[in-house]
């Protein structure tokens, strides 16, 4: 019987490991049909691009990502690349997605094999890439970097398109400034402790806060992105009788549940409101949310790096190599008072 | 010494002693520990007050009808996971991907193919019972791999655990549908009039009926049964696969039920952050109830007190604003003291010390008698 | 202290909330000798090896030991282990998933483990003692009885002063009973003080030198066993004089009155997952009978196998002249078929539950799912039975595990006659149980069988069974090999129809 327990165990992981592997050989099925206006599926990498050949003008990518469902603004990203790397626009594109490290790295090895011309990376961790980039560069394969950035030789890839988020921290902040208030008591509501995001959204406010008297920090929680969490911390600093007025939430979702919070306790926000609500990330729900005069401030994390890239394949093919290593996206942030119905369109994810 | 232990069974000593020994002590005494503590820190925290919310409609606010409202969805989990846990001896940790699929469901029901619709696509109480319909076949799927398969229930559920928020973005297209209709948020908020939270409505059927199916079925004798001693259950005629199918698809409805009340307090649904960590939050209120991990008695009312323990252990801290970084140091450290009054050994301990202290009260009582 | 003792309790109290267990008791044990503990069940004789092995903490008294100044105290098991106390308790306390070897080495605190070396040792032991197992086995593969004489093995090895056998017979075979007394003797010549536990008294008047009795949490006596005629001992035990055992059943009443037309239950051709040969057995209303044959020729199987509670591969069964079909325990419960297992801890007890619980168990699931018994009408079967069977219990709301063997016996016994069963199939129902409950069971058969009920009666002891079957089916290696009633039921017909006929 105990043997019978571990066969089915094992082929449990296996079945796991199909489903894991499955994931970087097509693209990500579920996606798909969100996807607006997509053109022909690119032909599955493991058949490698042979009836693709006959159009030898195709630039080859292979596109490592993470995982579409992670995020909207992952799924935005994506949408974004798929939209942009068509075979209209001169492109085969190959994709791979895995919030897993050692996964993205086997894609890439197999990029490598398919003689992909160029492998644009969104990294789900910092550290390992050596190797497998020494072997794209030993295979005459450019790399470009996109979202994230890894622990390597800068030598190792062409460019690297970020976000910078003590820039959109900064941004924030200097809009908030902006906005001469006489006092400022913030309810900060945290993302996940560690993150690249928290971590640069955050440092903007501390710096702030120590730097002028009249910025004071009612509370600085993590709501680990959830807006559930952000409710609750917002509940207790209403139940407590604490006087805040500006609530700045690192992502729109805890902004929506600071704002239940404050909707609970008839406290008014938004614009001519009494507290003033910010965000982060330009939801399309958030932008709207601004529109309509309920929040007051929302900062851009710009998905949007396939034209980015686009532009520097396309130099590069033309042997112009780009002028910096690394290219931080401008990242708006919206104020309720001058933001658009085009806005919205254009930006929201 | 008989004699003296006669005597002391019928002293105060033996009052405590006798309390102390009930199984729902544990919960009650860590209650009454953050309820003093919460008094003596800031009076007012028990403090309710009536207002107005910004839609007009009186409500109730203050720390206790927050505790009550936010605790729901666990004290739901709690009965579920109490069955779970009684006839399997185990626990199952997806009930938080669980709770993103029927939110998923939910949405999709109700929104069709369109993530923003004008009008709902189907009445509110159908896409709740397909909702609690779904999860309660996920249910059945843990409850087939755990009794029929005999695989470890942590090893069963973590296929769930792993797969389910994909499968949730994957029902609705890995949209994120946001439901306009105000009366949809009734459900997780208030309904106008109606000053306390609905959750907290929604929360007590489902303690009322748990009690009736306990009342007047034999799950809980069943549940027990199956879950201290498979053989012997078998040969008295009971069927212990079946009742572990029937406990993992209650705990399955109980998610139906979490995920509608999740939903609907925002009217949307993140798949990645939604009930995160709340299975190890639901399988703590098992155990703060005083309840065995490895299966056998238990005692619902204390694990729904455990579910309310914990809320308002989170409350507290929310509350005392200790820095994000230290937050689940804190919550460990209380956690950590809980679990160790509650284990066995150390009630055993502590009995001894009672029996220990009694008697010298009861002397002295003895000697205040004579003179 | 003495010359020559090695151990000695002197006025040992132990007390439970509300109950007194032990009650200045003494035990005295001297080197090389055996010396047996008796006593009816809730005696006492469990509780004073706790206190003595360190499980339990004494209330009052003192312990004495060879060579130690004053008295000791022992904390917990490995204390006494540490000073020479050993013990085999009378439920295997080994791990059954571990190997023979690791069963016998494990937790004896020897640091880094030579696997090859201990194997080599274990196998010696084994060897020495004529125990038939592997070293590298896997211990639930050995049967219950290896198990046991493995316990005894582990315990033999370290080197201890004082063994402690708590029932140790009771799964064994005579073989195997006969290997251990050896072993026993063997380890007396050696020096070592040996305290025996045991309901079987021809076991005690075997191998006993001196017999210390119990009764009620109090000390009746120690006595020589030459001192000690049995009827003394019984009625020392029981505190009154006991009736004549051999005179309970009534002279071959009921077997004269012939077979009736029809039998109430017959089975024909049946044979189950257990890997049992297909029988044939029937039984008629108001009979007493049994299964016999040594431990593992297969009698439990049959019982199992009519009762549902393994798989059914083929066969017919009968009952009052109509085919039935029982694929599982609630077919045969709905027909009125009540079995009382064999092994109680395994298959009978439902351990956390309340005495109350465990009475109504059955009944209530016959009732079915849909209609639990208010908690009065559970608690006034409850009370009815405890009272019918006089289970020494606290109240109906204890946890059946806290009572003694026999109590917890009864309590099954209690389950299945509050069902009013129509066949009642009890496997080894007096296994571990002292010698009154043993009688009052005996007695309760036959009462059954007066009001018209049918019992099939399984037992290790042959004596039991001719008192109380008027006919036996004999089983040899999982075959039914003979029958026999009436006159041909005497111990040496069924020796003979075991031992395969020819004799």
């Amino acid at each position: 019987m105990k043997k019978f327990f571990a066969l089915l165990l094992a082929l449990c992981m296996v079945l796991a490991l199909c489903a894991c592997g499955g994931k970087t050989e097509t693209p990500a099925a579920p996606a798909a049909p969100a996807a607006p206006a997509e053109p022909a599926a690119p032909a599955a990498p493991a058949e490698p691009a042979a009836p693709a050949e006959p159009e030898a003008t195709l630039i080859k990518v292979g596109i490592i990502n993470n995982d579409p469902n992670e995020s909207g603004y992952r799924t935005a990203n994506d949408k974004d690349m798929k939209a942009t790397f068509t075979e209209a626009n001169g492109y085969e594109a190959s994709f791979a997605y895995s919030l897993k490290n050692d996964e993205q790295i086997a894609a890439a090895q197999k990029f490598i094999q398919d003689e992909v011309d160029y492998l644009l990376l969104s990294a789900a961790g910092t550290a390992g890439w050596d190797s497998v980039l020494q072997d794209a560069q030993a295979a005459g394969i450019k790399v470009i970097l996109f979202d994230r950035t890894i622990d390597a030789d800068p030598s190792l890839y062409e460019a690297s398109i970020v976000s910078d988020m003590a820039q959109e921290g900064n941004t924030a902040v200097a809009w908030l400034e902006s906005q001469n208030l006489d006092v400022y008591n913030i309810v900060h509501i945290q993302g996940v402790m560690g993150s690249a995001a928290q971590i640069g959204r955050t440092g903007a406010v501390d710096e702030m806060v120590a730097a002028k008297d009249n910025w004071n920090l009612v509370t600085q929680q993590t709501a680990e992105w959830n807006a559930e969490t952000a409710e609750q911390i917002v509940q207790a600093v209403i139940d407590s009788g604490k006087e805040f007025n500006v609530v700045y939430a690192e992502n729109d979702d805890m902004a929506k549940g600071a704002v239940a919070a404050l909707d609970k306790a008839n406290i008014s926000h938004g614009v001519d409101g009494d507290v003033i609500i910010m965000g982060f990330d330009c939801n399309h729900w958030a932008l709207e949310e601004l529109l309509a005069g309920n929040w007051n401030y929302d900062g851009q994390c710009n998905p949007f790096q396939a034209s980015y890239i686009d532009t520097i394949i396309k130099d590069l093919e033309n042997g112009i190599a780009p002028a910096d290593k690394v290219v931080i996206m401008t990242e708006k942030g919206f104020d309720a008072t001058t933001i658009t119905q085009e806005d919205v369109d254009n930006y929201g994810i | 010494m008989s004699e003296k232990l006669k005597t002391t069974n019928g002293g105060v000593g033996s009052f405590l002693l006798r309390i102390v020994r009930q199984q729902i002590f544990i919960p009650i005494a860590a209650l009454l520990i953050l309820v003093l503590f919460n008094l003596i820190m800031d009076p007012s925290f028990f403090k309710i007050t009536l207002s107005t919310n910004s839609a007009g409609n009186p409500v109730f606010s203050g720390y206790l009808i927050t505790i009550l409202d936010n605790a729901s969805e666990l004290a739901i989990l709690a009965i579920g996971m109490t069955l779970v846990t009684a006839s399997s001896g185990g626990q199952d940790i997806s009930v938080g991907s669980a709770i993103a699929i029927a939110g998923s469901v939910l949405l999709r029901v109700l929104c069709g193919t369109n993530s923003r619709p004008e009008v709902l696509q189907a009445p509110i109480i159908v896409a709740f019972l397909a909702c609690c319909f779904v999860a309660m076949l996920f249910g059945g799927f843990n409850g087939i791999l755990v009794a029929y398969f005999r695989i470890q229930p942590m090893v069963a559920t973590l296929i769930l655990y792993t797969a389910g928020r994909s499968i949730a973005a994957w029902i609705n297209n890995n949209e994120l549908p946001i439901i306009s209709d105000p009366t949809f948020g009734y459900y997780g908020n208030f309904i106008p009039g109606i000053p306390v939270p609905t959750p907290i409505f929604i929360a007590l059927a489902c303690m009322i009926i748990i009690a009736l199916v306990l009342k007047f079925t034999n799950l809980g004798l069943y549940a027990q049964a199956a879950g201290i001693n498979a053989h012997s259950s078998r040969l008295n005629g009971i069927n212990p696969e079946v009742i572990k199918l029937i406990s993992y698809m209650i705990l399955g409805i109980c998610v139906g039920v979490a995920g509608f009340i999740k939903v609907t307090r925002f009217s949307t649904i993140n798949y990645s952050v939604v009930a995160k960590d709340i299975e190890m939050d639901a399988i703590l209120a098992v155990a703060l109830g005083g309840n065995a991990l490895s299966g056998g008695k238990f005692n619902m009312g204390a694990s729904i007190f455990g579910a309310y323990v914990i809320q308002f252990l989170t409350t507290t801290l929310y509350k005392l604003n200790v820095t994000s970084t230290a937050l689940p140091a804190y919550k460990a450290i209380v956690v950590i003291v809980l679990v160790v009054l509650s284990a066995p050994t150390v009630r055993a301990k502590l009995s001894v010390l009672w029996k220990k202290i009694a008697p010298k009260k009861d002397v002295k009582e003895a000697s205040a008698d004579a003179a | 202290m003495q010359e020559g003792i090695v151990l000695e309790m002197r006025g040992i109290c132990k007390f439970f909330p509300g109950v007194k267990a032990l009650q200045n008791v003494d035990l005295t044990l001297r080197e090389g000798e055996i010396h047996a503990l008796m006593g009816e069940n809730g005696a006492g004789k469990s509780t004073l090896i706790k206190v003595l092995t360190g499980v339990y903490q004494k209330d009052e008294g003192q312990i004495m030991l060879k060579g130690i100044p004053g008295a000791v105290s022992i904390r917990s098991p490995q204390d006494a282990q540490n000073q020479g106390i050993s013990t085999v308790y009378q439920e295997i306390s080994l791990c059954p998933n571990l190997t023979v070897a690791e069963n016998m080495y494990i937790g004896r605190g020897r640091g880094a483990v030579s696997w090859k070396k201990m194997n080599a040792d274990a196998s010696k032991l084994l060897d020495s003692l004529g125990i038939p197992a592997k070293a590298n086995q896997q211990l639930d593969s050995c049967s219950i009885a290896v198990q046991q004489m493995i316990a005894i093995a582990r315990a033999v090895d370290m080197e201890c002063k004082v063994l402690i056998l708590d029932e140790p017979t009771s799964s064994l075979d005579e073989h195997e009973v006969e290997k251990l007394f050896k072993l026993m003797r063997d380890l007396k010549a050696k020096g070592v003080a040996i305290l025996f536990v045991t309901h079987f008294l021809d076991q005690v008047y075997e191998v006993s030198d001196r017999i210390t009795v119990l009764r009620d949490g109090q000390l009746v006596g120690e006595y020589a066993v030459q001192d000690l005629p049995r009827l003394q001992l019984v009625s020392k035990m029981l505190g009154k004089e006991l009736d004549d055992l051999s005179s309970i059943k009534n002279p071959e009443d009921e077997i004269s009155a012939g077979r009736k037309d029809e039998p109430l239950l017959e089975v024909q051709q049946l044979h189950s997952t257990a890997g049992i040969k297909p029988f044939d057995f029937y039984i008629d209303k108001g009979e007493v009978n049994g299964f016999t044959g040594l431990l593992g020729s297969g009698r439990s199987e049959c019982v199992r196998a009519i009762y549902g509670a393994d798989r059914v591969l083929g066969g017919t069964v009968t009952m009052n002249g109509k085919k039935i079909r029982i694929s599982k325990p609630i077919d045969a419960m709905r027909n009125g078929i009540s079995y009382l297992p064999e092994d109680r801890k395994r298959d009978g007890i439902v351990g956390d539950l309340s005495v109350r619980e465990n009475i109504i168990l059955a009944l209530q699931v016959m009732k079915g799912f849909f209609r639990p018994f208010s908690r009065a009408q559970a608690e006034k079967f409850a009370d009815e039975y405890i009272k019918l069977l006089d289970i020494k219990t606290s109240s109906s709301d204890t946890p059946i595990k806290s009572l003694s063997g026999g109590n917890q016996q009864k309590v099954i016994l209690a389950r299945w006659l509050l069902t009013n069963p129509v066949y009642l199939i009890l496997d080894e129902p007096t296994r571990g149980i002292d010698i009154g409950t043993k009688v009052e069971i005996q007695k309760l058969v036959l009462k059954l069988a007066a009001e018209g009920k049918s019992v099939t009666f399984i037992s290790s002891e042959t004596d039991e069974m001719l008192r109380t079957c008027s006919r036996l089916v004999v089983m040899r290696d999982r075959k039914v090999v003979g029958e026999l009633s009436g006159k041909e039921l005497t111990q040496n017909n069924i020796m003979a129809t075991i031992a395969g006929g020819e004799a």
